[in-house]
Parts: structure tokens; sequence; C-alpha cells
């Protein structure tokens, strides 16, 4: 059952320290600001943190590495040329890195979300990021065994929600949220809109509500 | 018989190609209608290159098909941005779709070329292009390696050479590797070459260099396309 929050503090109540933390977003577009925010004023510290990059300027999931309450980020992306939050931090050895080829990064999270205990890719196979890891000859080529990635808790963002926690998303700023609905025990989504169930098409539902256990408005 | 198109061209009256040259050289040998994944950097700027009935639909790993050239302007939408998170247009008959499904697209074969930049190819095809490996630098890996081993053919663009002279076209890469055995064809400012998998790179083209002279200037085994 969904249930439909009043403020963003609302909706990320009860988050505990040392939680693993999906956080929604390529970049900046589809990354749910206001749960970042909310989540800095809720204090969970000890954080995992997995995102495709790790935070952009001094925003967004930025300021929550800033305010020191991530521990680990798992991330295929963490350098850009408005990383400097992250830089300084994993320079001075107070952050921890898992870098996850962009690919294995959303297959982890499908696999976690989809019962699967482990998959073989092609990715990474030779290549520093596959070393130690297990590997199959399968029809003459050789495979990455990866396992999933499932966490504590997703913060995602969506542009339409129902009240039973149907999401539809928009443009390019659906990007990983969909599968990380599916890969948390609770999974939160900041959306621009709420509407009443019958008001969004069926056919155009992305993530079906039984995936979404909180929602909160947040009109930006 | 036509062979022309099959046996080295030498332009050795002029320098090497520009970067613009380049991406346009590429340009002209990507299929018309191919799906097509351009990596971030230069790679990008071969979609301007592209003529406009080239039916080419390029796709973005980060969750659309059908990717128009750059926003400007009042078309900026903060949701709609390319891999290299640059503001975008759609086109007509464009899909968005999210992260799992863009790269199991990929990883599934579906994309019939995506073009990459690269520190480094071995003539044998290994691609480094995602990590120098140098003390204190920040690994970041993206899509890379599911873009070397998930579209049909690899083609990379880069300068033949680095800054200080040094080839990027080398026996064995030192730089990490992003794949192994995944590169089809280099697009330099010097030559174009295709690896074949036998024992010597094919070069299919050269600018400003003759054969002979790249020779001398690479330590890999070369072959001029021949007839």
């Amino acid at each position: 059952m969904t249930r439909v929050c009043t403020s963003a503090d609302e909706a990320v109540e009860g988050i505990a320290d040392g939680s693993t933390v999906l956080v929604g977003g390529f970049g900046t577009a589809g990354m749910p600001f206001e749960l970042i925010y909310a989540l800095i004023r809720q204090g969970a510290r000890d954080l995992t943190v997995v995102a495709n990059n790790a935070g952009n300027g001094d925003t967004g999931l930025a300021a929550l590495l800033k305010a020191g309450r991530v521990r680990k980020v798992v991330c295929s992306f963490p350098r850009q040329t408005d990383s400097w939050v992250f830089d300084e931090l994993y320079r001075a050895g107070k952050i921890e890195l898992e870098l996850v080829p962009q690919g294995n990064l959303a297959e982890r999270l499908r696999a976690a979300g989809a019962g699967i205990g482990g998959f073989y890719t092609r990715t990474g196979v030779g290549t520093l990021l596959a070393e130690g890891k297990e590997t199959r000859e399968i029809d003459g080529r050789t495979y990455v065994l990866e396992f999933p990635l499932a966490a504590d808790v997703a913060l995602i963002k969506a542009h339409t929600a129902d009240t039973l926690g149907n999401l539809v998303y928009r443009k390019t700023a659906r990007n990983f949220n969909p599968v990380m609905a599916t890969a948390a025990t609770t999974t939160i989504a900041q959306v621009r809109h709420v509407v009443e169930p019958g008001a969004l098409d069926p056919e155009a539902v992305v993530t079906p509500g039984i995936y979404v256990d909180r929602i909160v408005q947040v009109p930006s | 018989m036509s062979v022309a198109s099959w046996s080295i061209v030498e332009h050795t009256g002029r320098g090497p190609l520009g970067r613009d040259e380049m991406a346009r050289v590429l340009a002209r040998d990507i299929p018309r209608g191919a799906y097509v994944n351009l990596g971030i950097g230069q790679p990008t700027t071969v979609a301007d290159h592209l003529p406009p009935d080239s039916g080419v639909i390029l796709h973005t790993e980060n969750g659309m098909l059908g990717m128009g050239p750059a926003a400007t302007g009042d078309e900026i939408d903060p949701d709609l941005i390319n891999a290299g998170k640059i503001p975008v247009t759609e086109l007509p008959g464009a899909a968005y779709f999210h992260h799992a499904d863009s790269f199991a697209m990929m990883r599934g074969g579906h994309l019939d070329l995506c073009v990459l930049g690269a520190y480094q190819v071995s003539a044998s095809g290994d691609l480094a292009n995602w990590h120098t490996g140098e003390p204190g630098a920040i690994p970041a890996v993206g899509g890379a390696m599911d873009l070397a081993v998930g579209a049909k053919r690899v083609f990379v663009l880069m300068s033949l050479f680095t800054r200080t002279g040094e080839p990027k076209l080398v026996q064995e890469c030192s730089y990490p590797l992003t794949a192994l055995r995944c590169v089809d064809r280099i697009y330099t400012d010097h030559a174009t070459f295709e690896i074949t998998g036998g024992d010597r790179v094919l070069v299919r083209e050269t600018w400003g260099i003759s054969f002979h002279e790249l020779r001398s200037r690479l330590d890999v085994p070369l072959a001029a396309a021949a007839p």
C-alpha cells in the first residue's frame, strides 16, 4: 500500500544509520533533490549511496556527501567537471568508491528487483573491474559473474503519480528511477503531480504502484 | 569492378585532418539507417556531419532513441539531456526507456555501431579509454565497457599521437583496458585503420603522411588496403 506523504520530511522518516540508499538520476536529470535535502535534515549517517554519479556542484547528492553522511559510493561515473565535493573526499580518503560499469549497475539493480541471484555478462571481461570475479565460457565467449545490488531505501523522482503509487516519468529524467524503484525494501518517490486513480493511462504507467511505498508531491 | 574504395588512398599533399574533418570522415562511413551511439566528447560531434537524409537513429544510454541536435534557447529542458549531460532535443519518432532497458539493448547486440574516444588501441583491437591509472586519478567508467562489448561494431575516433608524440595505436595497451578485441576501425587525424583480427592492421586512407612514413612511426605491423 502506497502512502501519500504531506512533506519530504515525512517521506524520509525512519531511514536508519548504515542504510544502503539508491538515489535516482543521471547527473541532475531525475535526481530527487528535495528527498535528499530531507534526508540531510533527517540525519541518517554512515550511508552507502548507489547512484550513477557522485554529485554535481554543491547541490543534491553532493550536498549529502558534503554533510559527511556517506561512507561509500557505488557508481559508474564519479568524476565530472563539477564533482569537486566527491573528488576532495575521495582524495582525502574520507569516502570509499566502488566503481561499476553503468550497464552492470543497471542490471545488478534489475536483478535485485527481479529476484535473480546473479548474471553473467561480457561487460568488464579482462579489465580491472572484473579482477577476482568468477568467469565462465558460454557458447565460446567469456562472461563474468555479477551479483544483485539490493538496497534498504530508494529515493527516486517521477513526473506524475496517482495515489496508488503508479508512476510516469518525463523524457530522460526517467533513467535509473524505474529500476531503482524495484530494488529497495522501501521506495520513496517525489513527484511533480499527484492525481486520483484512473487519471493515468494504465498503458502508459512505467512503474506500477506495487514497487512504491511512499510518494510526496514536490511541485518543482 | 570497382576496387577504389578498398585500395589505400594517400593524401600526402596536405596536413593531417582537423577535429571537424576527422568527424566528417567517420560520419561518411556510418551506414544509412543505422542505430548508433556516439560517446561523450569528440565522438558526439560526428552527429553534426551526418547528412540530413542519413536515417541514422541516435541512441543515448541515459534512455533515448531518436536524439536530436543540442538544444538552444527555449528548447533547453533539464529533463532532456544526452550522456554527456548536455541539453538535447528529440526528433519525431523518439522513444524513452529506463536505464536497464537502455543497456539491455546495448549489451544485447541491438546497436549497429558505437563511436568511442580512446587513450590507446592495440593492434588486436583492445581498447583503453576509461582510466589513465595515474596516482590520484579518479577512475570513471560510465557506459564505456558496456558499449565496447555490446555494439555490433566499434569505431574509435582519436588523434594518432599523444601531445608528446607517442603513438596511440600500439602493440599492447599500457593503460587499463576497457574491453578486449572490440575495436573494428580507428579514425585518426593521420590515417584510418581497420582491425582485421589478422597479424596486420590495415591502413585504408592517410592524410599528410604516406603509408611508408606511417609504418616508420608506428610500432605495429601495417598493411596497405589493397584491391
